[in-house]
């Protein structure tokens, strides 16, 4: 099962924990393909998954079995060096807490990953500014997290994922914490980046509306994907 | 923005847990620096010559006196190429809080023993050996108290008494010496044997030390023990050492000037490593879930590990090198008024290497824990609990 346009493929993905005598299983033989300029949004309740799922994705977490296989090559089984070096080149993390430096100005924190990178300064400097453009963040380069609101902070910290240009966003519930203004604005964002720089964004919600944005619903339920068809 | 400045943002997130730090480390290498310097200023002089040089004193006690005889005597030793003898002075210009380190000695046999230590121009040299109340006084001392040459002072002895009933001795300056290479003290002054002895009112005929050099040193432990044997079972027994040794013994007086140093070093050291290790640990374990984040966006184990290690190097050395340039400006300013007793008071070459040294294992040993508590941190776990 080779597809061109995928992304991702999961194969037989299984996801277990052991709990004193007990193991429970997350996932049990999960599979799934995800195309090249997605936009995925799972949904499920608390405890169905969700995080675990954009963690295996993410290469932060492996898989208690299966595969996840990523532009044709295997992920799950690559060491925690090599998996850091891929986080870095192919994939963007938007957090529902921000997670931005309390210590560093926006710039800076949106420069962290360049720091991975071989690009000289002033090379930093311009993705920088381009990434706080797209976000529409430029006039607050220099103020710190703690003199942003929370909208802000996600704008800087969805620059943050984007500024390395990565090929996937993982956001796991970006918008859980805005008002539902600040949480449109923020979504608009995610879809614009979708649309207009072919980026495939993988977020987990559980507000319907916030799911809405995305091309697809998944819901995750007792270890299975549902596809919902969009309204 | 690099690696360099996330390690001084971090180390700085708290300034003033940051800097109470930096101070405990500061304290440490202030008290290092401060003793060390002490340290060098007990044992200066004691050059490679000392190792060569023998001192005969008495077997009691340094400060027991020597029947004059002994001289003559230690002389005929076979082996001895000049002896020279002397005596504490014990003397204070003026007031007695102005302590000049004095003695009185056979200038001849003397000079011929300190080649390298008293350095006279000719002039002055031959004035010395003529002038029965002629001294010498070195150049750290003739600055401290204005004294040159043809000035007359009166030098008052707290350990003699004059026949005249007074405790002084009126005594012209008849040169200024100065030592070779720069490295020897240059602080105590040196009157005539002859004419302290004759106007005594007690003790005469006696001396404290003899200095000797022998031929060869390798006949120096042949030498001690046939004049020791000399004089074995007299009223007055007598201990011969290298000058070294004695100095050492003399030094020991003040207390075992390297044991308290490495105690109190010690116990400074002791204190901080537990102070600022736990600290350490305490604030790396409060950014988990950035250091999360950080390995999220791609950062090795390897480099927070470094990154930790960074921090807590910098702290150590910010702390250390600030500490030491006090210790080194504390002895500066110390030296001017101690010059009387203790010269060359500063750091060594190897105090500034020992420190550098201190200040590298400390920052790695309190930064060893929570460098590898932060590689350790999973990312999953530490985003996970909010
Ligand atoms: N390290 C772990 N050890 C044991 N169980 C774990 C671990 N991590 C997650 N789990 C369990 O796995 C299940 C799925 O967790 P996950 O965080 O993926 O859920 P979620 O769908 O993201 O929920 P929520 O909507 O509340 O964020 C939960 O039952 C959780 O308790
Ligand atoms: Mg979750």
């Amino acid at each position: 099962m080779t597809d061109a346009s995928a992304l991702y493929q999961l194969k037989g993905l299984s996801k277990r924990y052991t709990r004193g005598k007990e193991t429970v299983a997350i996932f049990d033989g999960l599979d799934m393909t995800i195309s090249q300029g997605d936009f995925i949004a799972i949904m499920g309740p608390s405890g169905s998954g969700k995080t675990t799922l954009l963690n295996l994705l993410g290469g932060i977490d492996k898989p208690s079995s299966g595969e996840v296989v990523f532009e044709g090559q295997r992920i799950d089984n690559l060491s925690q060096g090599r998996l850091a070096k891929w986080r870095a080149k192919n994939a963007g993390f938007i957090f529902q807490f921000y997670n931005l430096m309390p210590t560093l100005s926006a710039a800076q924190n949106v420069e962290l990953p360049l720091l991975l990178t071989s690009l000289s300064g002033k090379a930093r400097k311009e993705r920088v500014k381009t990434a706080l453009d797209i976000v529409g963040m430029v006039d607050r380069a220099g103020h710190r997290p703690g003199q942003l609101s929370g909208g802000q902070q996600q704008r800087v910290a969805i620059a943050r994922a984007i500024v390395a240009d990565p090929k996937v966003l993982l956001a796991d519930e970006p918008t859980g914490d805005l008002d539902r203004t600040t949480a449109d604005e923020i979504l608009q964002t995610l879809q614009l980046l979708n649309k207009e720089l072919g980026k495939t964004i993988i977020m987990v919600t559980h507000d319907p509306e916030a799911a809405s944005y995305a091309a697809r619903e998944l819901h995750l339920n007792k270890g299975r994907f549902e596809e919902k068809g969009k309204a | 923005m690099n690696d360099a400045t996330l390690i001084r943002k971090n180390l700085f997130r708290k300034r003033l847990r940051a800097i109470l730090l930096m101070v405990s480390i500061l304290v440490a290498f202030l008290i290092f620096g401060v003793l060390g310097a002490l340290q060098n200023a007990f044992t200066a002089g004691t050059g490679t010559a000392a190792q060569e040089r023998l001192v005969t004193v008495n077997r009691i006690n340094f400060t027991v006196a020597l029947p004059y005889a002994y001289w003559g005597r230690i002389q005929q030793v076979e082996g001895v190429r000049n002896a020279a003898p002397a005596s504490w002075f014990g003397g204070y210009y003026q007031e007695p809080q102005n302590f000049v380190q004095s003695f009185a000695v056979d200038p001849e046999t003397y000079l011929e023993a300190y080649p390298n230590e008293i350095v006279l121009p000719p002039e002055e040299r031959a004035a010395w050996l003529e002038g029965r109340t002629c001294a010498i006084v070195g150049r750290a001392l003739a600055t401290q108290y204005g004294w040159s040459t043809g000035d007359r002072i009166p030098l008052m002895s707290n350990i003699w008494q004059n026949t005249d009933g007074s405790q002084a001795w009126e005594l012209d300056i008849c040169g200024v010496f100065d030592d070779t290479e720069g490295t020897y003290p240059t602080n105590y002054l040196m009157l005539h044997y002859e004419y302290f002895n004759e106007s005594l009112a007690f003790g005469r005929d006696s001396f404290h030390w003899i200095t000797i050099n022998t031929t060869d040193p390798a006949l120096n432990d042949q030498v001690s023990q046939e004049i020791d044997a000399l004089f074995a079972n007299s009223s007055a027994e007598t201990s011969t050492t290298t000058e070294a040794a004695f100095n050492e013994a003399f030094m020991e007086q003040f207390g075992n000037i390297g044991l308290i140093l490495t105690w109190v070093i010690g116990a400074a050291f002791a204190t901080i490593l537990m102070i600022v290790g736990t600290t350490m640990v305490m604030a790396v374990n409060e950014r988990t879930r950035e250091i999360a984040v950080l390995k999220t966006l791609g950062f090795t184990a390897p480099r927070i590990f470094r990154m930790v290690l960074w921090e807590s190097l910098l702290l150590s050395f910010l702390g250390g090198l600030i500490g030491l340039g006090l210790a080194s400006l504390a002895a500066a300013a110390a030296s001017g008024a101690l010059a009387g007793f203790l010269p060359s008071f500063g750091l060594s070459l190897t105090n500034v290497v020992t420190a550098l040294v201190l200040m590298a294992a400390l920052g790695i040993v309190t930064g060893l824990l929570p460098a590898y508590n932060a590689m350790q941190v999973r990312i999953s776990e530490a985003l996970g609990k909010i």
